[in-house]
């Protein structure tokens, strides 16, 4: 009885198939240019050639259209949408600033560990549960059309664009509070016991120690956070603030046609696609370290 | 006898149901080495963490240089700066270079001045062969220079006494023997250290006394040499063949 064990050896077949050869080196990139113009192409040519097409174009991106509703007019009764855009702007600004602050005081009164700040331990932890319940809409109408009901002098007397950057101030603190937090927990507990039993306090631990190193970990969903918050700059549209949206909305219904949307949605997408990328930049980065230090 | 550095009177440490320490009993005079020997799970890392304040008993007394750390007016990060502690994970601090992990508890816990810790913690690398490292990150140095490191962190603190937890069970064996060096040179230099270990050999050959620990009590305790070679109880026999 033979076996390949004892029978005569003939060497074996090491070579890829032929397609798989056709694929490699320079053979890959022609591949990949060839199957992208394909696939691209053809789905280009079913949105332009379709039925309706024609008309999608007409309503959605009609260049004129486009145009004037981006430079807008307001003697024919319609606003900006690019200057809309400035509103959306600082409220994100504004909102952010306050957030990243807001949001590490909840954090930082979330983890405390001493007795005599249970209190604050109990209301942050009711905040942060309570303002990731509702929706943010909500939070934005009851504080935009709550407030100015109220009667209390200043407080009651700002624009729509205020109330709905405060609304979203009070909303995403919840969210970035529990960022901070899962990034200082992330931390391995050893850092603590070590910086601990080198006679170092609390918080000096958290300050030189943890924080530190929580900061690294917590960049990427942080900014995640912040590039939603950039886009529910659109919900203050409900108040009535004229930013980018409302103009839109306007434009679309004096004219009717809905150019407008598609320049609100570009803008949009020109101040995020950036963050994205610079996110996703920032996240590879940190794995590459992760594999590389281990 | 000399004077009694460490003490700890029948301490009891329970973690919810589950008793680690069931009344320990053990002394530390100055310059002495005395090695916990005992399986895992025998309450070792317990006893260690017990003793520097980073767990709380829940019965019993613990004493440094006589001073009770059960009083209510004993500031535990007080305690700790008299204490140094290394661990099995090293617990080096990632985002720190060399010279930074070893300032940190000087500089910012005992608040001494930057420039005259520095120039402390440069000798102490220089001892340990590590000076050239000094503004290198963590990561860039293998486990055992690692252990080294975290071990001169704990002795710039200049501590009474140091507290070793299986610190070389994490290594790999071909870097075992640096570390433990350097634990026989700060044996020799009257260093009181009280250490966990698996390493029988180190005990034998550096420890005053060696403790056996079983269920969460001092099952035998003497000269590192009777219990290792001539153990009374069955129990230490009986583990001593395990690891044999």
């Amino acid at each position: 009885m033979s076996s390949a064990l004892d029978g005569e050896r003939v060497p074996p077949d090491l070579f890829a198939s032929r397609r798989r050869r056709l694929l490699a080196g320079r053979g890959g990139l022609v591949a990949s240019a060839v199957s992208s113009v394909v696939v691209i192409g053809g789905l280009a040519a079913v949105f332009w050639l379709a039925p309706g097409g024609a008309t999608v174009r007409y309503f959605f991106f009609n260049p004129h259209f486009m145009w004037q509703a981006f430079v807008g007019d307001p003697s024919k009764g319609f606003y900006s949408v690019g200057l809309g855009l400035l509103t959306n702007l600082w409220i994100f600004a504004v909102a952010e600033a306050l957030v990243l602050v807001v949001g590490m005081l909840i954090a930082s009164a979330r983890l405390s560990q001493s007795p005599v700040l249970l209190p604050f331990r109990l209301l942050s932890t009711a905040y942060t549960d309570v303002f990731r319940g509702i929706p943010i809409l909500l939070v934005i109408l009851i504080i935009g059309f709550g407030l100015p009901e109220l009667n209390l002098g200043y407080v009651s007397n700002q624009s729509p664009a205020v109330y709905g950057c405060a609304a979203l101030v009070v909303s995403y603190s919840a969210y970035v509070a529990e960022v901070y937090r899962a990034g200082v927990l992330s931390i391995p507990h050893g850092q603590l016991l070590a910086s601990r039993s080198l006679g170092l306090s609390h918080g000096a631990t958290m300050r030189r120690v943890i924080l530190p190193q929580a900061v690294r970990t917590v960049i990427p969903p942080l900014l995640n956070d912040l590039i939603s918050l950039q886009k529910d700059t659109a919900l203050v549209s409900v108040l009535g603030a004229i930013e980018t949206t409302r103009a839109a909305q306007i434009y679309s219904s004096t004219v009717f046609n809905f150019s407008g949307y598609a320049v609100a949605a570009i803008l949009f997408l020109l101040l995020t696609i950036p963050m994205t990328r610079f996110t996703d930049h920032l996240i590879a980065r940190d794995r590459a370290r992760r594999l590389a230090g281990a | 006898m000399s004077e009694v550095v460490l003490a700890l009177r029948d301490v009891h440490k329970r973690f919810k149901d589950h008793a680690v320490l069931t009344g320990v009993s053990l002394t530390l005079s100055r310059h002495e080495v005395v090695c916990l020997i005992g399986a895992s799970g025998s309450g070792k890392s317990t006893l260690l963490r017990c003793a520097n304040l980073l767990e709380r008993i829940d019965e019993g007394d613990i004493e440094l240089f006589g001073q009770s750390l059960l009083d209510p007016r004993v500031d535990p990060d007080r305690v700790r700066r008299h204490i140094g502690m290394v661990f099995q994970s090293f617990n080096l601090f990632p985002h720190l270079s060399v010279i930074d992990n070893i300032l940190l508890g000087p500089v910012h816990a005992l608040k001494r001045p930057r420039a005259e810790v520095r120039a402390e913690a440069m000798v102490l690398l220089e001892r340990i062969g590590l000076a050239a490292r000094a503004d290198d990150y963590p990561d860039r140095l293998s486990g055992g220079q690692q252990q080294r490191v975290a071990i001169v962190r704990s002795l710039a603190m200049q501590p009474s006494l140091l507290l070793l937890d299986e610190v070389t069970s994490a290594l790999d064996p071909t870097l075992v023997g640096e570390v433990l060096d350097l634990l026989t040179d700060l044996a020799r230099q009257g260093t009181t250290m009280l250490v966990a270990t698996h390493e029988m050999g180190f005990a034998r050959d550096v420890a005053h006394r060696v403790a056996f620990l079983e269920g969460g009590r001092v099952v035998e305790e003497g000269p590192a040499r009777d219990v290792l070679d001539h153990p009374r109880e069955a129990a230490t026999r009986a583990f001593l063949e395990r690891v044999r």
